[in-house]
């Protein structure tokens, strides 16, 4: 499987959001950072995971950073992660970004993606800045690095990101 | 001379895991610390679920899944997620999402059978 590398260039998609028309890379180009989240409905880490992710997304799109969220899980062995439950979903939580479904699972494969939930933070000319886990615990009481928000500020600044990489932890993907 | 009787009682428990969830080792050793807490004695038959089949066949929730004599330290959340391999998710008492039981849920099920 094909991996991103920090400093690499992102991949272009063009997915369905499963609230309304589709989402493509391009609509991203004017932003200061873009954060791709691999996610899902149906895995605890991410559900452990979602109010501070959802929270970080509401504190810094005003800083000209925008999320997208792609499930690429198989629906049909995993019918919590189908179209209609993220949709319902994205909208039980009022998610601040377009949630979006890579079926044919091509865009977490070229990603490299393996887990959820698992992000990729870009700058604003494209370059991988940060891979890896949100933050370093899944217990919001327990966590003590918030890795994203730390290379997000980095990004915002203009200045190198502290830990650029770390290992994502979650369910796996659900591969068809 | 001070006599102690301790009563020894063998518990059942099957711990089922999926190896790519990763929280299958902080779970075991939950397990075993609130049996060493109570101070019971248990054998622990470890289940590895390996298949989609095998995850049907034990109708396994999601990894980790504890069951003592028989039965799930989560019984309404195991009967709401259907069978597959993946990680569990447990609902906490604060209501909360989570890939482990709390302490508490692992020790009232275990001290609903001794």
């Amino acid at each position: 499987m094909a991996k991103l590398e920090i400093g690499d260039r992102a991949i272009g998609f063009e997915l369905p959001n499963v609230r309304n028309g589709s989402v493509s890379l391009d609509d991203y180009s004017d932003q200061e950072a873009v954060v791709v989240l691999f996610t899902c409905n149906h895995c605890p880490y991410v559900q452990a995971w979602e109010d501070r992710l959802v929270q970080i997304a509401n504190d810094y799109s005003d800083r000209g950073v925008e999320f997208a969220a792609i499930n690429a899980n198989d629906a049909e062995k995993y019918p919590a992660d189908s179209p209609d439950a993220m949709r319902q979903r994205a909208e039980e939580k009022k998610y601040p970004f377009p949630y979006l479904y890579d079926e044919s699972q091509e865009v977490a494969r070229a990603y490299g993606a393996e887990r959820t939930p698992e992000v990729f933070l870009f700058d604003t000319a494209g370059n991988l800045r940060y891979h890896g886990a949100p933050d370093d615990n899944y217990e919001a009481s327990q966590m003590e690095t918030p890795y994203l928000r730390d290379a997000l500020d980095a990004v915002l600044a203009g200045e190198d990101v502290p830990l650029a990489q770390t290992s994502p932890v979650g369910c796996t993907i659900k591969w068809k | 001379m001070d006599a102690t009787i301790k009563i020894i009682m063998t518990l059942e428990i099957q711990f089922l895991w999926y190896e790519d969830c990763p929280s299958h080792e902080e779970g075991l050793r939950l397990l075993q610390d609130v049996l060493a807490e109570l101070d019971v004695e248990a054998d622990i038959q470890r289940v590895k679920v390996e298949t989609e089949e095998q995850a049907q066949r034990l109708q396994f929730p999601g990894s980790p899944t504890i069951r003592v004599n028989g039965e799930d330290i989560d019984p309404d959340g195991a009967a709401s997620l259907p069978s597959a391999l993946t990680c569990r998710a447990y609902r906490r008492e604060d209501g909360r999402i989570s890939p482990l039981p709390s302490r508490d849920q692992v020790r009232t099920t275990i001290q609903r059978a001794i």
